[in-house]
Parts: structure tokens; C-alpha cells; sequence
């Protein structure tokens, strides 16, 4: 594919690399470029132009759900970087975070056979506050003082709160059906 | 100096070139076709002026096909071969379907997707939904006065691949061109929000015969964006008369009715129900083949009380939706009714009480999927005008995974994914020397395979033998703008690729398509060469008149050699257009198609280019 193609998602995007990033300016350059690429644009067309759009489309996608969400965009930033988060995988936990895990996941196996779903509400509250203090750490490391293992390292806490995160959303989910 | 207008992809260059395009609603209990005329979205009616086609086709004894209100008589009379709801049966296994017992058909017990046995032979449910497309396909030809360039066929956002590849197969055998498969509840926003301007969150709550969906969606400066699906592909205003015909049953305590005085009952019943939305106790009388009279009286307490679980069943779905949108109720600007079994009361009174706000009914839930399929299908036919500039983005409703070791799921690609999208894993061998890999496609949000829908099964062959763990085995799948996926797996190391379009485990092989068309009514009396060739001469068209329009705006990105090249393809395209050989105008078509892919790439890249420099559409100068 042309060089267009495989730019990196912020040059695509035509936003400033980093961390920290403009939501809506993110969403309107997504809209302006899916609104040339899309294969609706391209239905009545040639089966290349289809094929075309519909790789460009795709592309476009995964660059959008690639920088929308904070830990694929931390990830993807620190992949830039030359730090692969995926590859340095959980080595060196801090001690005291993996005991915090421990408690949470115990919490949840709890409330779970409790069936209560407003304590799994609350927890959930609870994560996501801790989640955006994760995130904060995160933007910090990255955009302020450039240490990419240190984001690394948050980045895989990160991972581990949304794994947690999910794992409630599937009790809530159970609990209601 | 004087500016040139550049028209863009998808607009139209020759105002005056209207293509013919329409939207199908191919519902459980009713169809319909509309269309745009005149910038505005109609439904075309029949020549007694109704624009609904009750969903029912029967198959006469002696070869006749009767579809809709014609049909609708044998209901009773004949019901193995009157066949109802066949919707309930697309891309689905027998033990998928629900009240079997209680269903008049003769079912063929076999592997894949339910088949029946009729006087006219067995029919899989794709040729019997074909038979609803074709009259309507006629009823469109006839009125808009000429042959269809295409048509937007809307089908539940929940159904899953099986069911809409069986959606799209049944189009193809109607002689139907798929501008693109279109999600109901989307098809619904479109034509709510463009005609009220709409801007916010707004959910859209769709009960059909026989399929329950809820959509969220943003819509905001012209893009319609899904956030979230959720539904239930086997629930509907069925489900609710078959209750109230199970309440008949009980109440007139008589021996178990013959299928005939089963489908008259469940008629009654569905009458029934439809009145009690207006009024609060309705009678119930029949006479049975054995001369037994059936009076009853159901009140509308009694209908919600016997139906109120099905009403709950709807909340759960809704609730997913929702967190799936990481929204809550209040974020909702506006609930948009969809679909006749909506105008049950209760169901309103429901979705009123969950939104904390009354449910917009202001337009007619029977048609507004069709008029939003019919708008979208004018904008796919290339009849896009300046004012059309808006975006569709669809999700994706179910997971898509692989069989994994122990029977588990591993997920490839999570539900409510914006499409098209793809995604590759990788997998490895778990024996030494192991040369082939069998793969199990499925979709489903449960863990163990089991639980979900089995799509497809493919294997990949020759892997060189390398130990166990060493080989790289790379699967991807990709799902289109139609939400229909093909998967792909290539060992790493050796290159060797084993590529599937997913042949769904409750779907039709492309063999025994072609072999129906084959056999179909239509196509005997035509002769089948001369059809083929027709049809490969509209393509040849379509292509020629795409690749003379983008040569006349983007001719300076191709080198002299590349446009001569191009412009030599296109002269013996139309050099066998205007012959007979259809092999050879195929063979043309292909080619033609792979040499200007770098040409349709390069317009791509430029077009993105214009983007990230700032340059709206509209702001195109030269």
C-alpha cells in the first residue's frame, strides 16, 4: 500500500503526536477522512475502488479505536517510542499492587456470589476513579517527563485495572440475565 | 479564471442520470420497496394502492406462486404450503427455531439451515424469502419504469452472519444488485434524523414480527454513528400471538386443533391482540373443522399479564445497549418506536418508564425502515447530491472468535466494533511435524464455543514441519460495511495462505445458489448464457463510466504509459460489451478491475491528503 496508507495514525490524523490529545479534534478528523473513504462513497464504483475504500476504511477504524482509547493509545505512543509494552510482560509488579489486585478481585468474586450488583456498581466507581489517576500517571510520564518505562510500567497497571474493570461488567451482566 | 466543479466520489457527475435504487424492508410479518422520487422518500405501493406485502408465500399444486394478500387466504386452508414468518428461518438450524411443535410445515431433518418440504419440492428459506423479493423487485420495475441498478435491504442489527449472508443470498436469487445489507433500527435513524434534524444520543427500540433490536446512536453535523447493539433474533409480535393463542387453548379447553384450526386460532389470536391496543377487552370467536364453537372475551389486563415477561425480555437487551454505549437512561434525547408490535401499549408504557420519557410514535413504525433503506440505496446508486453529505457508521452486534483448545472462544474481534474492520491473531501448532490446522469460526458472546453460533470450519493445509509451538499462524478476519465476515490464515514463516470466504455452518454453499438459479421459474423461459452476458454488459458499463470519470479528474496522476495502458483496457471492454462473448467480457472485467486498482489507490491517497490539509469538500478548488 502507498505511503499515505501506512503513515503512523497521528500523521493520519493530522494531530499533534503524544499522549494528551483533543477529543473532538480527534472525532472530526475521523468523520472528515471516513466521509472520503467510506465504502458508501464507493457502492455504485469499480470492485477496486470498493476494495480501496474498504481497506481504507478499515484502517481508518483501527487507527480511531487505536487513539481513543487511553491504554491502546499509551501503548501505541510508547510503540512509537520503541518501548513495546506487549512484549515486557508483567515483570516486576510492584509487591504492594498485586496485593491491591488480590483485594479487588476478591471483592468482585464476592459481590458476584452475593449477587449484589449495587456493591458491584460502587467497586465499579471505585476502579474508574482509580483508572483516571492511572491515566494522569501516564500522561505525565509521557507528554512531561518523556520516561517511557515508567509509562511502560503504568500502562501495564493499566491493563490490569481494565482486565478487573471487565470482569465486573461480566458479573453485572450475568447477575441481570 | 473560471472554477471547475470537482465532483467527488459518490456524487453524481450528470444530474440528469438518475439511477433506479430502491430500500426493501423484508420483514417477519410484512415487506415493502420504497424509493426516492423527486428528493423524496416514498413507499411504492401495489396496484390496489397498499404498500405492505404480508410476508407469506404460497406454493400451489400446480406450480403457481402466490406471495402477500393472495397468499394470505391459504393461510388456514393449506398451511403446510403457505408459508409464514419464513424470516424466523434465514440462516437458522431446526433445533434453533422456536415452537416448532406448534408449526404446520413439514420440516426436512437435516444438517444446516431448516429446510421444507412443499407441493412445489423443498425450499430453503432463501429461495422462499427470494420469491417476497422478486414480487417486490416487479412491483418496483413496473413502477418506476425500468430495470433497478440496486437495492439497500435492511435486516435486524442483531442478526448474525449466518442470517445475513442467507438475507443476501436470497437478494441474489432475486435478481436484486445489494448496494448493501442496512441494520433496521439504522435504517429507522436515517430517515427520523434527517427528517427532523435530529442532533444527540437517541435510542432506537425496534420490535418486529419476529426480531427485537435496540440501536444507540450519536447523531451529531451529519453522521449517523452507532455506539451500540444489542437485541434478540427470535422475538417478536409472533411470540406475543402465539402466547395469546396459547391462553385460547387453555381457556377453551378443547382437544388439540388440527394444524388448520392451529393456524386459523393463531390468526384470531394475532387479531385479537392487534385490537386490544385500542381497545380493552375484545372477543375471541371461531368454529373448529370439527363443528366446536370457541367464544372467549380477553381483556387487555389479561393480554399483560400473559405477555408481560415477553415485555421484560426486551429491558435486559436495552440495559447492555446502553453499557455497552457507557451511557444511562438520562443521556437519551429521544426514543424512536420502530416497528408494528410497538404499538402494543404496554411495550410503550415499558420503554417510557425505562427512558423516563415518552417513546416518539410520530411516524408510521411499519414504513420508516424501508423510506431510511430507500434513501440510503438513492446515496449507494451514485444519486448522492451536495445536500446528501452525510456519514453512516455501523457496529458490528455479536463477537467474532475461533475455536480454541478445550472447546473455548477466543475472540477476534468484540461486538460493537465499528465495521468494516479486521483484526489478525496469531495461532501456533501444539504436535511436532504438524502440517494442517483446522479452523471453527464462530460468533457469540459466551466462552465456550458450545454457547455460540457456529459459523464456519476451514482448514489450513501444507505447514512445514517444524516443532510443536514453532509455526506462526496468522488468522484475520475482515468484516465488510455489510457486517459480513471473510477470514484469511497464512503460516508465517512459509507463506502457505489458505483464504475462505465464511461458508456459514446454516448457509447455502455458492454451488447450490448457482444450482437454484439455475432451476428458478424465471430463469428456464430465459435463456441462461444470454442472461449472463447481459449481466456482465451492465458491469462492463458501470466500469467504464466509473473509470472515464475518474480519468477525467485525476488523469495527472497516472504516467503516460499507465493512461495508455488504461485507455487500451477500456477500448476492448468496449469492443466485447458490444459482442457475445461472455467468458471473454468476464475475463475483461477482471482485468480491467486489477489494473486500476494502483489508480483508485492513488485517487484514495489524494482525496486523504486533501483532508489532512484542511480542505473541506465543499472548499475544493483548482
Amino acid at each position: 500500500m502507498s505511503t499515505e496508507f501506512n503513515q503512523d495514525f497521528f500523521t493520519l490524523f493530522g494531530i499533534a503526536p503524544g499522549f494528551h490529545l483533543d477529543p473532538l479534534a480527534l472525532e472530526t478528523a475521523y468523520h472528515d477522512l471516513q466521509t472520503r473513504v467510506h465504502p458508501d462513497r464507493f457502492a455504485h464504483l469499480s470492485d477496486a475502488d470498493k476494495r480501496v475504500s474498504m481497506q481504507w476504511a478499515t484502517r481508518i477504524n483501527e487507527a480511531y479505536r487505536t487513539l481513543k482509547n487511553p491504554l491502546s493509545r499509551a501503548q501505541y505512543v510508547l510503540l512509537l517510542k520503541g518501548v513495546d509494552t506487549a512484549t515486557e510482560s508483567n515483570t516486576a509488579m510492584p509487591p504492594a499492587f498485586l496485593m491491591e489486585q488480590m483485594e479487588w478481585r476478591e471483592a468482585v468474586q464476592e459481590a458476584r456470589a452475593g449477587e449484589d450488583v449495587d456493591e458491584l456498581d460502587k467497586l465499579l466507581a471505585r476502579l474508574r476513579h482509580q483508572h483516571a489517576g492511572v491515566v494522569g500517571e501516564i500522561e505525565r510520564d509521557i507528554d512531561r517527563t518523556r520516561d517511557y518505562h515508567a509509562a511502560a510500567a503504568a500502562v501495564r497497571r493499566l491493563m490490569f485495572l481494565e482486565k478487573l474493570q471487565h470482569d465486573i461488567l461480566d458479573a453485572i451482566e450475568s447477575l441481570e440475565t | 479564471m473560471a472554477l471547475l466543479q470537482i465532483a467527488e466520489p459518490g456524487m453524481s457527475t450528470e444530474p440528469h442520470q438518475h439511477r433506479l435504487a430502491v430500500g426493501i424492508d423484508l420483514g417477519t410479518t410484512n415487506s415493502l420497496v420504497a424509493t426516492v422520487r423527486n428528493g423524496i422518500a416514498v413507499c411504492i405501493n401495489d396496484e390496489q394502492g397498499r404498500a405492505l406485502l404480508p410476508s407469506i408465500v404460497h406454493y400451489k399444486p400446480e406450480g403457481a406462486v402466490d406471495v402477500g394478500w393472495q397468499a394470505q387466504g391459504a393461510q388456514a386452508q393449506d398451511p403446510r404450503n403457505a408459508i409464514v414468518s419464513v424470516k424466523r428461518f434465514m440462516g437458522r438450524g431446526l433445533r434453533d427455531v422456536a415452537h416448532v411443535e406448534s408449526m404446520p410445515y413439514d420440516f426436512v431433518d437435516a444438517e444446516g439451515m431448516v429446510r421444507l418440504r412443499t407441493v412445489q419440492g423443498i425450499k430453503s428459506p432463501v429461495e422462499i424469502s427470494a420469491d417476497i423479493l422478486k414480487v417486490l423487485r416487479t412491483r418496483a420495475e413496473a413502477s418506476l419504469g425500468g430495470e433497478l441498478t440496486g437495492a439497500v435491504i435492511t435486516v435486524p442489527a442483531y442478526f448474525d452472519d449466518a442470517q445475513r449472508q442467507a438475507t443476501k443470498d436470497a437478494a441474489r436469487l432475486a435478481g436484486l444488485n445489494v448496494l448493501r445489507l442496512l441494520n433496521e433500527p439504522t435504517a429507522a435513524a436515517i430517515a427520523y434524523g434527517l427528517d427532523n434534524g435530529a442532533e444527540g444520543v437517541y435510542a432506537v427500540f425496534d420490535l418486529g414480527g419476529g426480531t427485537f433490536d435496540i440501536s444507540i446512536l450519536r447523531l451529531s453535523r451529519g453522521v449517523f454513528e452507532v455506539l451500540a447493539t444489542n437485541g434478540n433474533a427470535a422475538l417478536g409480535g409472533d411470540d406475543f400471538d402465539h402466547r395469546l393463542f396459547c391462553w385460547v387453548l387453555d381457556n377453551a379447553k378443547i382437544a388439540p386443533p388440527s394444524v388448520e384450526d392451529a393456524r386459523m386460532l393463531l390468526m384470531k389470536s394475532r387479531s385479537a391482540k392487534e385490537q386490544l391496543s385500542a381497545n380493552t377487552e375484545v372477543p375471541i370467536f371461531a368454529k373448529l373443522q370439527s363443528g366446536e364453537r370457541i367464544e372467549l372475551a380477553i381483556t387487555r389486563d389479561a393480554f399483560v399479564d400473559i405477555t408481560q415477561n415477553l415485555v421484560g425480555k426486551t429491558l435486559a437487551p436495552t440495559r447492555k445497549a446502553l453499557r455497552d454505549a457507557g451511557l444511562e437512561p438520562k443521556d437519551v434525547k429521544g426514543v424512536v418506536m420502530v416497528g408494528g408490535a410497538t404499538r402494543m401499549p404496554h411495550i410503550q408504557r415499558a420503554i417510557g418508564d425505562f427512558f423516563g420519557q415518552e417513546p416518539l410514535t410520530n411516524l408510521d413504525p411499519d414504513k420508516v425502515v424501508a423510506l431510511g433503506a430507500a434513501i440510503q440505496a438513492n446515496v449507494l446508486a451514485g444519486n448522492r447530491k451536495a445536500e446528501d453529505d452525510w456519514l453512516l457508521l455501523d457496529v458490528i452486534p455479536l463477537s467474532l472468535g475461533l475455536e480454541t483448545m478445550g472447546g473455548l472462544t477466543e475472540k477476534v474481534i468484540t461486538r460493537n466494533s465499528t465495521i468494516p474492520i479486521a483484526k489478525a491473531q496469531e495461532f501456533t501448532t501444539y504436535k511436532d511435524g504438524q502440517t494442517a490446522m483446522a479452523f471453527h469460526v464462530v460468533q457469540g458472546e459466551r466462552e465456550l464455543v458450545s454457547d455460540c453460533r457456529s459459523l464456519a470450519r476451514f482448514e489450513l493445509r501444507g505447514i512445514p514441519p517444524m516443532v510443536a509451538g514453532a509455526a506462526r499462524i496468522r488468522v484475520t478476519f475482515q468484516v465488510d460495511a455489510d457486517g459480513l465476515l471473510s477470514v484469511a490464515a497464512r503460516e508465517m514463516s512459509s507463506g502457505v495462505e489458505a483464504s475462505v470466504t465464511v461458508k456459514p455452518s446454516y448457509g447455502l454453499t455458492d454451488d447450490e445458489i448457482a444450482g437454484m438459479l439455475r432451476s428458478g421459474a424465471d430463469h428456464a423461459r430465459e435463456d441462461m448464457e444470454a442472461r449472463k452476458l447481459r449481466e456482465y454488459q451492465v458491469e462492463a458499463g458501470r466500469l467504464i463510466d466509473a473509470t472515464e470519470a475518474a480519468l477525467a479528474e485525476d488523469a495527472r496522476l497516472l504516467a503516460a504509459d499507465e493512461r495508455t495502458a488504461i485507455d487500451r483496457m477500456l477500448a476492448r471492454l468496449r469492443t466485447l460489451a458490444a459482442g457475445s462473448d461472455a467468458a471473454a467480457l468476464s475475463a475483461a472485467i477482471a482485468e480491467a478491475n486489477h489494473a486500476t486498482t494502483d489508480f483508485a489507490a492513488r485517487r484514495m491517497d489524494q482525496s486523504v491528503r486533501r483532508a489532512l490539509a484542511g480542505q473541506k469538500l465543499d472548499e475544493l478548488k483548482v
